[in-house]
């Protein structure tokens, strides 16, 4: 009341009053969107829609449940609205996992294709908790057994040891390469970015073989390579793919620092070097650490490939294996492993970037 | 400005020539053609003086500017910082315009930069640093990098970085122009403070007529391009100044003096720049 005749108690203040009055569509606007949401669901079990246009009453149920949200929000008080922010953000994965666990659960969907989430975190954890005979692997590795195989066999003991861990390979192959291939594109997009003549030269091939598929020179690797079925070639893949990625963005971060930069180091007597290493470096780090990120994305998705075409251990290995022999759990079970190495990484990368760069913090 | 007679033209008697420019040329090549930035260009300025350089944008202001930096070369004629008695004190350092402090050092290691490429020893160019630090009131914030920073504060740990460096000649390149009008007024005053206090020489250039004559202790007032010198004002204003000077007729005085000069100027590069 006492806002309305703040507003001066004409007819067009009240507009003007509106977001912090009633919401838009009044007091009982929640309720439209739960009862067709309800309805959506109620009719489905009514009338047997579930079976066939599952799809479609879960496209609706989607829009009554942001329609819903999007009116409770403003309801709320300040403080619980963050909290309701990070709800709608777990809420709807977790809801996307309950209707997978129940369509599959009920047939709906083929759960020969599409295992329900729980046999998947089933089958995850025996991949982890058990030892493939066949296939003489496990997922992590078992390092607790490390003093009895370096007692019986020394380090040869140790290092099967060490080759029988899926997870332990494919990271093996991604960080190697992405060490061989990453510091080296580092210094040549140094060079390329402070280098005219350099640039000329390279920068057309570099972009040519920039956007050639790295998994199509694997064959070459293959043959360059004196064992061709060891690890020397899918390492190299990455280190290749990692290499043109970050040296073509540490040229660009290299052209793109400001000139006012290195006109201040100029006229504080920088010399080459200290230009290098107090200006050129650390104002090509953003771009760097972006070209980083993008090469480690692009590394774990050809290690992928390059597994599933070629390897007797490996992430990508083991998807490939389970769906040949059509164990659908473990293969998605694979899959969440990639998604959770694609996740680490990521976040051990910005830990890094953090780390460097401490001026781009908060 | 012929050239007879430069002393007469210092703020004092008694001073000596520090940088001198005669018959200075600048041109640059573009793709239409060659451009000339300064033309006959002829300039004195004292040991210990501030001089202030005026003049339309464009007329190649910053352009000496940079020469004196030795971030370009004149084409022609002569401009030279006549060294001091230590040939290990930098000649000239820049108050950039755009603020220029590495967003990759915190203030500290900005203000010390100067003192590091001079491989100065460490605890040495920490504890100048933090003295000229304390000097543009910053002391709090030695810390901090300048993304954390008003731009105001930028540009004080950009003055700071320039004279921790203990240059014989200190430009600047309308160091305030970025500002808003308070933060500008203040800096002002807290530039006259430091300068009264240190005495070097400067130039400094700027677009504001109010702050040429605020600061200096002559004003140049430059031709429209190509850039020469079109007439000297000197600013017989006593010092210590502060902000209550601006309300004095003497003040207004001058500032008229120096926009007659400009005003034509101000036209006929505005006429020339479509």
């Amino acid at each position: 009341m006492r806002r309305r005749r703040a507003a001066g108690g004409a007819g067009v203040g009240a507009e003007f009053v509106r977001p912090v009055g009633p919401p838009p569509g009044g007091h009982g606007a929640w309720a439209w969107p739960l009862t067709a949401l309800l309805a959506t669901v109620a009719a489905g079990f009514a009338f047997g829609l579930w079976t066939r246009g599952w799809w479609a009453l879960l496209a609706v149920s989607f829009v009554c449940v942001v329609l819903l949200a999007q009116e409770l929000e403003p309801r709320l008080p300040m403080r619980w609205r963050g909290a309701f922010q990070r709800g709608l953000a777990l809420g709807f994965p977790l809801a996307l996992l309950l209707v997978w666990e129940a369509l599959a659960g009920s047939g709906i969907l083929n759960p020969r294709w599409f295992p329900p989430p729980s046999r998947i975190a089933a089958a995850l954890w025996e991949l982890t908790a058990t030892y493939d005979r066949f296939n003489r692997t496990t997922l992590l590795g078992r390092p607790w057994l490390a003093p009895g195989a370096f007692a019986e066999s020394g380090w040869a003991g140790l290092a099967a040891l060490a080759r029988e861990s899926h997870v332990g390979a494919t990271l093996g192959r991604v960080l190697g390469g992405f060490a061989i291939g990453a510091v080296p594109g580092v210094l040549l997009g140094m060079v390329m970015g402070l280098n005219r003549t350099v640039r000329m030269m390279l920068d057309a091939t570099m972009s040519a073989i920039y956007v050639l598929p790295k998994i199509a020179i694997f064959p070459i690797l293959m043959l360059v390579f004196p064992n061709p079925f060891g690890e020397g070639p899918k390492v190299a893949v990455v280190a290749i793919s990692a290499f043109f990625l970050v040296a073509i963005s540490t040229m660009a971060g290299v052209q793109g620092i400001d000139r006012v930069y290195l006109e201040a180091g100029r006229n504080f007597g920088a010399s080459r070097a200290q230009m290098l290493r107090h200006v050129i470096l650390p104002g090509a780090l953003p771009i760097v650490f972006s070209g980083l990120r993008l090469a480690l994305g692009t590394a774990l998705i050809v290690i992928v490939a390059v597994e599933f075409v070629r390897a007797d251990r490996g992430v990508g290995f083991l998807i490939y294996y389970y769906w040949q022999v059509l164990v659908t759990p473990r293969m998605y079970a694979a899959l969440v492993v990639v998604m959770l190495l694609g996740v680490g990484l990521t976040a051990l990368l910005q830990w890094v970037e953090r780390l460097v760069m401490p001026w781009r913090r908060g | 400005m012929g050239a007879s007679g430069p002393a007469a033209r210092y703020a004092r008697a008694d001073m000596v020539a520090k940088i001198v420019a005669r018959g200075a040329e600048k041109r640059f090549p573009t793709r239409r053609g060659i451009v000339v930035a300064l033309r006959d260009f002829d300039a004195e300025i004292a040991e210990g003086e501030f001089v202030c350089l005026v003049g339309p944008s464009g007329c190649g202001k910053s352009t000496f500017l940079r020469i004196l930096a030795g971030l370009d070369h004149a084409t022609g004629g002569e401009v030279r910082i006549e060294p001091g008695a230590d040939p290990r004190q930098p000649l000239a350092n820049v108050v950039f315009q755009e603020y220029a402090v590495f967003p990759w050092k915190t203030v500290l290691h900005n203000v010390a930069f100067g003192l590091e490429m001079r491989g100065v020893a460490r605890a040495e160019r920490e504890a100048t640093a933090r003295r000229w630090i304390d000097k543009v009131a910053l002391t709090r914030f030695a810390d901090l990098y300048p993304a954390q920073l008003s731009g105001g504060m930028k540009q004080r740990v950009s003055i700071a970085r320039a004279l921790a460096n203990d240059p014989q000649v200190l430009l600047m390149d309308e160091p305030l122009g970025a500002l808003d009008a308070q933060t500008r007024a203040v800096l002002q005053e807290e530039l006259t403070r430091l300068w009264e206090e240190t005495r070097k020489t400067v130039l400094y250039v700027t677009h504001s007529i109010d702050e040429a004559v605020f600061l200096g202790d002559r004003v140049v007032v430059m031709t429209a391009h190509p850039g020469t010198v079109k007439t000297v004002i000197d600013v017989d204003l006593p010092r210590p100044r502060d902000l209550g000077v601006m309300a004095t007729p003497a003040f207004a005085a001058l500032t008229g003096a120096v926009w007659d000069a400009l005003r034509d100027e101000v036209r006929r590069a505005m006429e020339e720049q479509p």
